[in-house]
């Protein structure tokens, strides 16, 4: 069975990229563009590893990622967080809230896939 | 012999003759013919008051008694006019230039306006004088009683104590009439003053008279009356040292302290010159009221009988020697002795006790409404009539009481020693800027205390105020404590004794109680004015010949009123003056203005003072009246300040959150625009980056992918591309770096450019309406950057109005000042909260298409800003409305 990965990106060209990315992988890749629903579209989907962006439509990624790691079912979920903001306080705020890995975009992708492999390594 | 009705209708004859001479007085004054009346030879005769019926009775009768030390009464005051220039002088100019009332005044005015010291002062000097005042009322009767009775011996009958009563009723009614026709503000009498004069010749004329018959009449010319008198005990009498000098001290002191004296002496001086000439003239007339003294006291005691009184020699002689017109004479001099002194020493006292006690306390009770007005001068002349009934009433009373009994001389010097506690006070008060009100207080009543206990109370005899066992024994058995031998010293004379003690006593109180006090600011002013009256005046002036400066009267009124005040009253009086300028003359009326304003502020006291100061030939620098003002108003400032200094804090620290609230912001809003920024560059980065390494990785992608990859790549770097142009242009305007490029040129053309270019190569077409567009407006204006706010209004409405028929009017209207230019289009109106907000960069409403930085419209804004105009937005009817303005 495919290891899933959950995509929170609203930057159509990104979440095409990473898709392209990831599937070549062998993962299976769901997107997810407004942030208001996100969570609970990881309730749904149950995925193995999530990848979220910082600044969303609806919902901040770091809002998510506090409600999420709230919820006891999520707290080992590997969440890979991406940010174009660039500011360090993002950074310490996500890793406070527990992020599993904080990204700065722009990325290379040999980068994020080392960090997808280092998080969903049993 | 004169009978009894004779010498009352003589009485009555004599006071009606006065009575028309001080009514001719005040008509001449008041028509201003009235100088001869202030003449130098009116001023000497006025202060022959000193004499009363005391000297013209009782020099007679102290000379039987004493021998030649009466002389002592007339030495002091010959000595203080002597030396006039040494205190007198000063006394006077310093009674002129301070509008001094009485010595009650002057001792208060001295040690800052002090009540209490001028009330301390009236009543030591009502306590003082009514003894005195009795005195004469019973010299009166007692001279009467002569006519009844020529030997003497007895006191008269009950008929003449009625007429004790009669004549106190007339005196009353005549310094009533006189004394208080109006309210002068220099207290000036001009009918007392010349009946008094007239009454000073009367009293020498009727005293040498006697003297001549003596000398020439019964002892047969000058050598026969020297053998007499070498024969006679007088002769024989010897100078006791220390009671002279003790008496002389005590008469110099009472001649400048008693009120009456105080009256004549310093509040009815017209001019100093007229001190000048009395220096000499008055020590002759005392000379003259003392030649005969010894001989009629010789005459007397060889020609009358052992028991006669030898107060009344004057009197007894010529009846003894059949020379009744001669005696009524003689009773003339003595009762115009008596009756100037009750009239001038009332008048002095009444001005004290309305001054002093009356009106404060009917001011208390007036309450802070009171204002200086005509009932107030009402008041004050009602006070002055009562008090002049009370005080003479208070004499009847006291020598209804005395029984008429003692000496006259004893009775006057008691008086004497009780108005000398004034003198250190005084001298201090003049001489000595140190001296403060709590050491004058203190001087004043431990002399004041020492005068009764130790004169005023055993006068009474013993067993009447003070038991003979505490007169003999002292109170509680202290020795010491004796009331005519103080602290052991025993064996002096009673009347050394108190000069001695209360004066000593009084000055060590007075200057040790200067000492160790500190002066308030009005003590310390006044005593400059008082101590230094020469230094600054050159001559003393009346109100009315006044060189007051208008600047000066201003700058003090602004001190006490404020500005803006002080400015509407002189500019109000100024105009009624009838001139435009802005100071106006400084003319009594206006005077009294300023000052009546003045004293709401500052009391009426101070007001008063100040403008009299800067009127009346000042004695004091324009600048320590300012030092003054300022000194009062630095209390008022004091609080005003600490008021101020807490609102400037509430303030400054409003201000400071203030600032740190909008640094605050200001940083927030920093951050925020530069992860805004770091965002719009970074976004389009990730995707050139992730794709470019797709691209180089050679994944074996088909060739429609690798184009979709690379067309990708291509239209993230144009985003990069315009949002990096669009900063910089953002930041050029903002700076205000932007140099325009003005041309004339056509809005329809500019519009059309912008729609072409909006046009070319969109993927979502909107329709554009320029039907309704008046292609005759010319600009005059930076064409280009006009287009960029087209382009950007345009491409922005191609990519959010979300209608089904995408339509974009423009049309644009000119009035004489301005072109306004519409563009509405169909769409869904943007939400009413983000109104405020569209403006401002970054501020994607829908931020689904991704590809706006959100920078366009904050651009629009500048570009307008700069080119003078500006930039709305409005929601329209079906749609969203920009309305652009720019000036023609």
């Amino acid at each position: 069975m495919k290891k899933r990965v959950l995509l929170v990106e609203d930057e159509p060209n990104i979440i095409e990229a990473i898709t392209f990315l990831l599937s070549r992988e062998g993962w299976h890749v769901d997107t997810q563009t407004d942030g208001a629903t996100a969570v609970k579209r990881v309730r749904e989907l149950q995925p193995d590893l999530l990848m979220l962006d910082h600044m969303l439509p609806g919902k901040s990624g770091l809002d998510i990622l506090i409600e999420l790691r709230s919820d006891d079912q999520f707290l080992a979920l590997p969440i890979l967080m991406l940010t174009a903001r660039g500011q360090m306080r993002d950074r310490a705020e996500a890793e406070a809230a527990g992020v599993s890995r904080f990204m700065t975009k722009p990325f290379s992708n040999t980068e994020v896939l080392a960090a997808v492999r280092d998080l969903t390594r049993n | 012999m004169a009978s009894i009705n004779l010498l009352i209708a003589v009485c009555l004859t004599y006071v009606a003759f006065l009575f028309l001479v001080a009514f001719a007085a005040e008509r001449a004054a008041a028509r201003g013919r009235g100088n001869w009346l202030r003449s130098p030879l009116v001023y000497t005769l006025s202060l022959s008051i000193y004499c009363t019926a005391w000297t013209f009775y009782g020099a007679v009768g102290y000379a039987a008694r004493s021998g030649m030390e009466f002389i002592t009464i007339y030495l002091g005051p010959s000595l203080v006019m002597i030396g006039w220039w040494w205190f007198l002088r000063k006394l006077v100019r310093v009674g002129r230039t301070q509008r001094v009332t009485s010595v009650a005044d002057l001792i208060s005015s001295r040690y800052g306006k002090s009540n209490v010291l001028a009330i301390v002062v009236t009543i030591m000097a009502v306590i003082g004088v009514t003894p005195y005042i009795a005195l004469q009322l019973q010299s009166v009767t007692l001279s009467l009683s002569i006519f009844s009775d020529p030997t003497g011996t007895t006191d008269g009958g009950m008929n003449l104590v009625s007429a004790g009563f009669w004549v106190a009723l007339g005196l009353a009614l005549f310094t009533v009439l006189f004394g208080t026709r109006n309210l002068n503000a220099n207290e000036r009498h001009n009918g007392v003053v010349i009946a008094i004069a007239v009454e000073a010749v009367v009293k020498l004329v009727a005293l040498l008279a006697v003297g001549i018959f003596v000398v020439w009449g019964v002892a047969g010319g000058i050598s026969e009356m020297m053998v007499r008198i070498d024969n006679s005990d007088i002769g024989q009498w010897q100078v006791d040292g220390s009671r002279w000098t003790a008496l002389t001290v005590l008469s110099g002191a009472a001649f400048l302290c008693l009120p009456r004296m105080f009256q004549v002496l310093v509040v009815e001086n017209d001019d100093e010159r007229h001190l000048h000439i009395a220096s000499w003239a008055f020590p002759i007339y005392l000379m003259m009221m003392s030649l005969f003294v010894v001989p009629i006291a010789v005459v007397g005691l060889d020609l009358l009988p052992e028991n006669s009184n030898p107060d009344l020699f004057v009197l007894t002689v010529p009846l003894s020697q059949g020379q009744g017109g001669l005696a009524i004479l003689s009773f003339l001099g003595g009762f115009s002795s008596a009756t100037s002194m009750v009239i001038v020493a009332t008048l002095a006292l009444s001005t004290m006790v309305s001054n002093h006690v009356v009106m404060p306390i009917w001011l208390s009770f007036q309450g802070q409404g009171a204002t200086v007005s005509g009932d107030v001068r009402n008041v004050v002349i009602f006070a002055r009539r009562v008090s002049i009934l009370v005080i003479i009433a208070l004499g009847y009373l006291y020598y209804r009481v005395s029984g008429g009994s003692g000496a006259l001389a004893a009775i006057g010097l008691i008086s004497f020693i009780g108005v000398a506690q004034f003198l250190p006070a005084m001298i201090g008060g003049i001489f000595w800027r140190g001296a403060t009100r709590v050491g004058a207080l203190t001087g004043l009543l431990v002399g004041f205390a020492i005068w009764t206990y130790t004169s005023l109370l055993p006068s009474f005899g013993a067993d009447v105020v003070l038991s003979f066992p505490l007169l003999e024994q002292g109170p509680f058995g202290v020795e010491w404590l004796r009331p005519q031998a103080l602290f052991g010293i025993k064996g002096i004379d009673p009347t050394v004794h108190a000069v001695l003690w209360s004066l000593l006593l009084n000055t060590s109180g007075f200057i040790f109680g200067s000492l160790v006090s500190f002066p308030k600011p009005l003590e310390r002013l006044q005593g400059a004015q008082f101590v230094n009256v020469f230094a600054n005046s050159g001559h003393a002036h009346g109100w009315s010949g006044s060189a007051a400066q208008s600047e000066d009267l201003m700058v003090m009124a602004q001190r006490i009123l404020g500005g803006a005040e002080a400015q509407k009253l002189f500019r109000r009086e100024a105009q009624i003056q009838g001139h435009d300028r802005y100071l106006p003359e400084p003319t009594p009326d206006f005077l009294q203005r300023v000052e009546r304003e003045m004293s709401a502020s500052v009391g009426a006291a101070t007001a008063h003072a100040m403008i009299s100061q800067l009127v009346g030939g000042a004695s004091v620098s324009v600048q320590d009246l300012m030092a003054v003002a300022d000194e009062s108003a630095q209390m008022l400032e004091y609080s005003n300040q600490l008021e101020a200094k807490s609102s400037e804090l509430l303030d400054t620290a409003r201000q400071l959150r203030d600032v740190n609230a909008k640094l605050t912001q200001i940083s927030v809003q920093k951050d925020a625009f530069l992860s805004q920024i770091s965002h719009e560059l970074r976004t389009p980065m990730t995707s050139i980056r992730s794709f470019s390494e797709i691209l180089r990785d050679g994944h074996e992608l088909k060739a429609s992918v690798q184009t979709k990859y690379a067309s990708i790549i291509h239209v993230e770097a144009i985003r990069l591309t315009r949002l990096l142009d669009d900063l910089l242009d953002l930041s050029v305007l903002e700076n205000g770096q932007v140099s325009l490029n003005t041309e004339t040129g056509s809005l329809a053309d500019v519009i059309g450019h912008a729609v072409t270019t909006t046009q070319a190569g969109a993927i979502k077409q909107i329709k554009i309406d320029v039907s309704d567009l008046d292609t005759s407006i010319e600009l005059h204006t930076d064409l280009d950057r006009l287009a960029q706010v087209f382009i950007n209004l345009i491409s922005n409405a191609q990519k959010y109005c979300k209608s089904p028929e995408p339509k974009l009017f423009i049309k644009a209207t000119k009035t004489d000042n301005e072109v306004c230019i519409f563009l509405t289009d169909n769409g869904l109106p943007i939400p009413m909260e983000t109104h405020a907000l569209i403006f401002e960069k970054f501020s994607r409403i829908n931020d689904q298409d991704g590809s706006g930085a959100g920078l366009g419209l904050a651009i629009c804004r500048e570009i307008m800003i700069r080119l003078g105009g500006e930039i709305d937005y409005v929601p329209a009817a079906r749609g969203n409305r920009f309305v652009l303005r720019l000036p023609v």
